[in-house]
């Protein structure tokens, strides 16, 4: 339970967790429109190659980032099955009825799971060096054009922060009731899906009722410090750009020419 | 139930960054028929301890997955952890984990806000369900005579009571009724963690005359977790002191209330009671009494009315 309560952070100092949020929100989309773009196994090595320079200087152990692959292992294994078993190529290795194995299939599954496994890992890559605070400073920050069209950007990232904040305290909130009524001869483990669900009753209408309260009282504290959002408001920690976040931005654009060049001059994968 | 604990230590989130050792090395040994307070600062492991009490937090020997390791040549392997509640031992694969549930109760901090059932009756009646043998289905006026036992054991009226929702009573009576939700299992050892935590002075006390009556009728053995010496000096026959992962004192509050200036050297402070002795002694008056504020007032009396005869 504690896994997920914390998001993924991870914390130590490094190159990458001292980024500005922005610049890695900005470089993640960056990151994955270049995945799109790469056409070939040139663009894609071009991406292998940047997102391990990431995973080095992120001080991440990569035991942890082989950990946020094992999520979705099963999607890549269909993924690649499907894919090699019904991709129509020319070269046929192997039939069997309407499964065909082919050259081309095999390149094909090969460049989608590598594909997928960049996807992955490069956003876990962000929130396992980036606070959730600090995420959602940076996407506030990045959406203030929106406040043009009187969206209220401001709100938005509030209630962003609340949430992420309220996450772990709501985790261990359903932890000490779930011990509560344990402790009550409660069983959670055992019996059919259906026992399973009813046996969560138990903890669910406690644990709504806290967060509701939790949330009156919040708001109540809010208003009693006359809290109001927007254009009044400082910040405590103001986002900076600094030369760390230039060079990233240099390599992000080197990224994109490269992968948008081996695309053109290369051809595709098959 | 006896309670003995032998070289207990626990960490949350091992091998992690977020590793934090809560108890370290704790032995600790409860004797049947204590009022039994555990005294900490928070994070000095009390409640991490009482959790291991009814196997809400396992001993390693008693998982599944445990394989015993052999020590690498030269190395000196940690005692084994080893606890014992009666005769569950907790170190065992094989122990019997419900049954230990039933025979341990334990009523955690704030436990009115772990209530969920449409009416008392039924909110009360969770544990009871729970502990029940399986496929022998309690017969309804078993269920509701212990019911009503357990609601009127902790002082509420049941007939008023029974079919309210528990989300309609006060403050103080959730509290009970939380209470008799977990005593409705008769269970011999009590465990409460802050009982009295966040209630009036008169909440307070009515709570600890509460547990005072259940000491005597329905539990054997009732431990209580507390910041608040004057309670543990008030209410408690013996009682364990933790600081940082351990046990530091394992002594009568009478005892532990002598050692002044090592509790406010961990941080502690001493009940009312002991304060006033210790101004008492500076000027040369010397009360010998358990810290309890009836024994206190009974020996100034005897001292002034000593005095008035010479």
């Amino acid at each position: 339970m504690k896994e997920v309560a914390f998001g993924q952070y991870y914390p130590v100092d490094s190159f990458i967790h001292r980024l500005d949020p922005r610049l890695k929100l900005v470089f993640l989309i960056a990151f994955i429109t270049a995945i799109f773009i790469a056409s070939n196994f040139w663009g894609l090595g071009a991406c292998v190659l940047v997102l391990a320079a990431i995973i080095v200087f992120s001080r991440v152990p990569l035991g942890k980032v082989l950990r946020s692959v094992r999520a979705i292992a099963f999607l890549v294994l269909f993924t690649a099955v499907i894919n090699l078993l019904f991709y129509a190529g020319e070269t046929v290795y192997f039939q069997w009825g309407i499964l065909v194995v082919t050259k081309e299939g095999i390149l094909f599954s090969v460049f989608l799971v590598i594909r997928l496994l960049l996807l992955v890992i490069c956003s876990s890559m962000l929130t396992y060096t980036t606070t959730p605070v600090a995420l959602t400073d940076g996407i506030e920050s990045l959406l203030t054009p929106l406040k043009w069209i009187r969206f209220p950007v401001h709100a938005l990232a509030l209630i962003m922060s609340i949430a992420l904040r309220m996450i772990p305290t709501l985790m261990e909130e359903a932890e000490r009731i779930q011990n509560a009524q344990k402790a009550r001869g409660a069983d959670f483990e055992s019996g059919n899906i259906f026992r399973r669900i009813k046996a969560i009753v138990p903890i669910l209408i406690p644990l709504l009722l806290s967060a509701f309260r939790r949330a009156d009282e919040l708001g109540d504290a809010m208003e009693a410090r006359c809290y109001m959002g927007g254009k009044m408001r400082t910040k405590y920690k103001k986002l900076k750009f600094s030369w760390r976040d230039g060079l990233s931005l240099f390599v992000c654009v080197l990224l994109i020419t490269a992968v948008v060049l081996l695309r053109i001059y290369l051809g595709d994968v098959i | 139930m006896r309670i003995v604990a032998e070289h207990l230590s626990y960490t949350y989130n091992p091998n992690t960054p977020f590793a934090a050792a809560a108890l370290k090395d704790v032995s600790l040994c409860i004797e049947e028929g204590e009022f039994f307070g555990i005294i900490g600062h928070t994070g000095s492991g009390k409640s991490t301890f009482i959790q291991h009490l009814n196997g809400l937090i396992r001993l390693p020997s008693s998982m599944k997955k445990y394989r015993e390791r052999k020590p690498k040549r030269g190395e000196q392997l940690l005692p084994r952890p080893t606890l014992r509640v009666g005769s569950y031992d907790l170190s065992e694969k094989t122990t019997d984990f419900r049954a230990l549930r039933k025979s341990v109760g334990m009523v955690f901090q704030y436990p009115e806000h772990q209530l969920f059932g449409e009416t008392v009756k039924e909110d009360v009646a969770f544990g009871l369900k729970n502990f029940a043998e399986k496929g022998k289905e309690l017969s309804k006026e078993v269920e509701t005579s212990a019911v009503r036992e357990a609601i009127e054991a902790v002082g509420l009226n049941y007939g008023e009571v029974a079919e309210k929702s528990p989300f309609d009573l006060s403050g103080g009576q959730k509290r009970r009724v939380a209470i008799a939700g977990v005593i409705v299992s008769r269970p011999e050892i009590l465990v409460l963690d802050e009982p009295a935590a966040g209630l009036d002075p008169l909440g307070k006390k009515e709570i600890m005359e509460l547990l005072h009556r259940l000491h005597k009728t329905w539990c054997k053995t009732v431990i209580i977790v507390s910041h608040d010496m004057d309670e543990i000096a008030e209410n408690c026959t013996m009682s364990a002191l933790f600081a940082e992962g351990t046990v530091k004192y394992c002594l009568s509050p009478r005892e532990l209330f002598q050692k002044a200036e090592e509790l406010f050297a961990l941080g502690l402070d001493i009940p009312l009671v002991a304060k006033l002795c210790r101004a008492l002694d500076e000027r040369g008056i010397h009360i010998d009494c358990d810290y309890t504020a009836a024994d206190f007032v009974k020996k100034i009396l005897a001292l002034k009315r000593g005095e008035g005869r010479a």
